[in-house]
């Protein structure tokens, strides 16, 4: 059974306008999105800027507070629980940042960083707690001279490395992975992709990672979803996606994505315009004002997502 | 093939040192490297590394002090780090333009974009008012920016980001320069965006016949467009060749290293899900370590690695390697101790 069963998950964003702040309409940032996750499992989430992926990754821990559908996790509902119950599920549910530099308060020294989750959620002697945060700091590739030393004294990929050890300190099933590299150098990038691909094996992780860049999502995932504009246009194995995209934004942008390699010659495919906005988005399928396989169904029916096979599931008329 | 030619741009020397609170920053120490009409020089490295510095020395775009730029940059024979304020303000976008990292800071918000763009046409080539925003929607119609007349009367809020960089790109080109630095020019845009952009940019490159420096960390960027890299390392250059070569025989341990660390869709072995890493980090600017500046991450480094700094070594034109293993003698030396 799987870890995480996420279905029909909905967040309507309001627009207020006007000194009585009528709500004149919704930014549908995402609209309907289903998936699930096993344990030990890594699932990519793709999609350039706007198409919802934080706000899927953030719903999930009810950061923000979905507007509609039901996350099953470790089985409960997510949706159905109080404050209280929530707060005590997070300690198996975490989450990683992007920004390394304001996910971590900058008053509280790394020690205290790490050991907050642990002192929240359990009740142990202090030399328990500081014995844990050096085991913690150890694992994530951190000296532990540094514990009384603060975020601005650490280099972008440490920090981050210091968001991981607070999302370890209570031994979760899975981490919302949210684009934890893209603020990185390509070599501390590796570093960190690796270290996170290491804790997995070594603690049985599932990972959501959700990330706008194709090659290490690649890199990182077993499975891979990737979103347009608030719904999921296609989700398959991480092999059989990058080898067989299905749905034309799929191929678009995996073509789009420049090679490390100066004799790799491939047609790219180059999608016109821009995203259209989350607030008024196009009927029917919304990628068809972009798409080169446009039909006259597309303008006027929402493609649902089909099995095609293989666990291999694409949203789109032509298939 | 190139050599009989002059470079259009030749950057001999070039220090460029910041006065900080904690002491002296050489942020570019001591770089040589020329550009040639018509081609596109890719100038890779990581932050921190230089590379922006460099092309903001080029222009004198640092308010000096608290920098201090050093060396010579020939620009068809003119140092430009010599000019009056007057004549280098006439290079400035006429000659060479740069197009910068942030579409969304880089223009003016409350002027229009198409005067914008008018606005370096009127300077530099002296059209009246009517005259260059009538070029300034032809170079916004040339950026495939839809119903440009329209556009170019609208605020740079109203334009996406990639309309932005498209605006910037028409500002870039406006006087048909004959060097665009371009700084990371597509970072800030999503992969669909980005490919818009560079096949525009390339397509106006060919078209017009400029010569691009194309600074970039994005490896995959500079093997689908550069013809030559230079990549840099801590203020130093560390390896240049043409593109081919660098990707196929990368001989600096850092480059090496940059090459390995990067995931490349497709090539993921099953069996291992470990990508390659250059251990440790950059140095800190106010602390470089003595001898070659990658020694305390290198895998290769040797005794003298961590003495003496690397000497260049010229192995082909436009082939050069800073590193201890390729200086002839280096192992004599190293295992003579």
């Amino acid at each position: 059974m799987a870890l995480l069963e996420v279905d029909n998950l909905k967040k309507y964003f309001p627009i207020k306008k006007g000194i009585l702040s009528r709500t004149v309409g919704y930014v549908k940032a995402v609209d309907g999105v289903s998936f699930s996750l096993k344990r030990g499992e890594t699932l990519g989430l793709v999609g350039e800027s706007g198409c919802g992926k934080t706000t899927v990754g953030r719903s999930l821990l009810r950061l923000i507070e979905p507007t509609e559908g039901r996350i099953n996790f470790n089985g409960q509902n997510l949706l159905e629980l109080d404050r209280g119950e929530m707060r005590k599920v997070r300690a198996s549910l975490q989450i990683i940042f992007q920004d390394p530099f304001s996910s971590l308060n900058p008053r509280m020294n790394v020690g205290d960083i790490i050991a907050e989750p642990i002192r929240n959620h359990l009740n142990l002697p202090r030399d328990e707690i500081q014995n844990r945060v050096v085991l913690l700091m150890e694992r994530v590739g951190l000296h532990t001279a540094y514990m009384r030393r603060y975020p601005h004294e650490f280099s972008g990929g440490q920090r981050q490395r210091i968001g991981i050890a607070r999302a370890l300190a209570l031994n979760p099933l899975a981490i919302v992975c949210d684009e934890p590299v893209s603020a990185l150098d390509v070599s501390i990038q590796a570093q960190v992709i690796n270290l996170l691909a290491q804790l997995q094996e070594q603690m049985d992780l599932s990972y959501l990672f959700i990330g706008h860049d194709l090659s290490v999502v690649e890199h990182i995932s077993d499975r891979v979803a990737v979103m347009y504009l608030g719904r999921i246009v296609e989700t398959a194995s991480s092999e059989e996606l990058y080898a067989n995209p299905r749905h034309p934004y799929s191929q678009a942008l995996l073509s789009a994505v420049p090679l490390p390699d100066p004799d790799a010659r491939r047609e790219k495919i180059l999608l016109p315009g821009d995203v259209p906005s989350p607030i008024d988005p196009p009927s029917g399928c919304s990628f068809h004002p972009r798409c080169f396989a446009r039909q006259g169904i597309c303008t006027q029916e929402q493609p649902l997502l089909q099995d095609i096979g293989g666990g291999h599931q694409v949203a789109c008329h032509s298939q | 093939m190139m050599a009989d030619i002059p470079p259009l741009l030749s950057v001999e020397n070039l220090h460029t040192r910041f006065d900080t609170m904690d002491g002296v920053v050489t942020a570019v120490d001591g770089i040589d490297f020329e550009v040639y009409a018509g081609e596109t020089l890719g100038l890779v490295g990581e932050s921190g590394c230089g590379k922006s510095v460099t092309a903001l020395s080029i222009l004198r775009l640092l308010r000096c002090p608290p920098a201090a730029i050093e060396g010579r940059v020939l620009f068809e024979g003119r140092d430009l780090l010599q000019m009056d304020s007057d004549a280098i303000r006439a290079v400035r976008g006429s000659e060479i333009s740069m197009i910068f990292q942030e579409p969304m800071t880089s223009l003016n918000p409350v002027l229009r974009i198409g005067e914008q763009i008018a606005e370096g046409i009127r300077v530099h080539q002296r059209r009246t008012r009517p005259e260059s925003w009538r070029r300034a929607v032809e170079m916004l119609r040339k950026v495939q920016i839809p119903s440009p007349d329209s556009r170019a009367a609208q605020y740079p809020h109203k334009f996406s980001g990639g309309m932005r960089q498209r605006s910037m790109i028409a500002i870039a080109l406006c006087c048909g320069p004959k060097l665009i630095l371009a700084d990371e020019p597509t970072t800030a845009l999503d992969v669909t965006i980005q490919a818009q952009i560079m096949n525009l940019m390339m397509r106006l490159k060919e078209e017009l016949q400029t010569a691009i420096v194309l600074i970039t960390h994005d490896l995959g960027v500079i093997a689908e467009t550069a013809s030559r890299v230079i990549v840099m390392y801590a203020g130093k250059i560390v390896e240049e060749a043409p593109v081919r070569e660098l990707f196929k025989d990368p001989r600096h341990p850092y480059t090496q290293g940059l090459l390995g660390s990067v995931p490349v869709i497709g090539r993921r072995q099953r069996s291992g899900r470990r990508l390659q890493e250059i251990p440790g980090m950059v140095p800190n600017p106010l602390q470089v370590p003595p001898g070659c500046r990658f020694n305390p991450r290198c895998p290769k480094a040797m005794p003298v690695c961590c003495s003496k700094p690397p000497p260049m070594i010229r192995l082909a034109e436009h082939r050069r390697v800073s590193c201890w293993l390729e200086a002839e003698g280096a192992k004599r030396e190293s295992s003579g101790r």
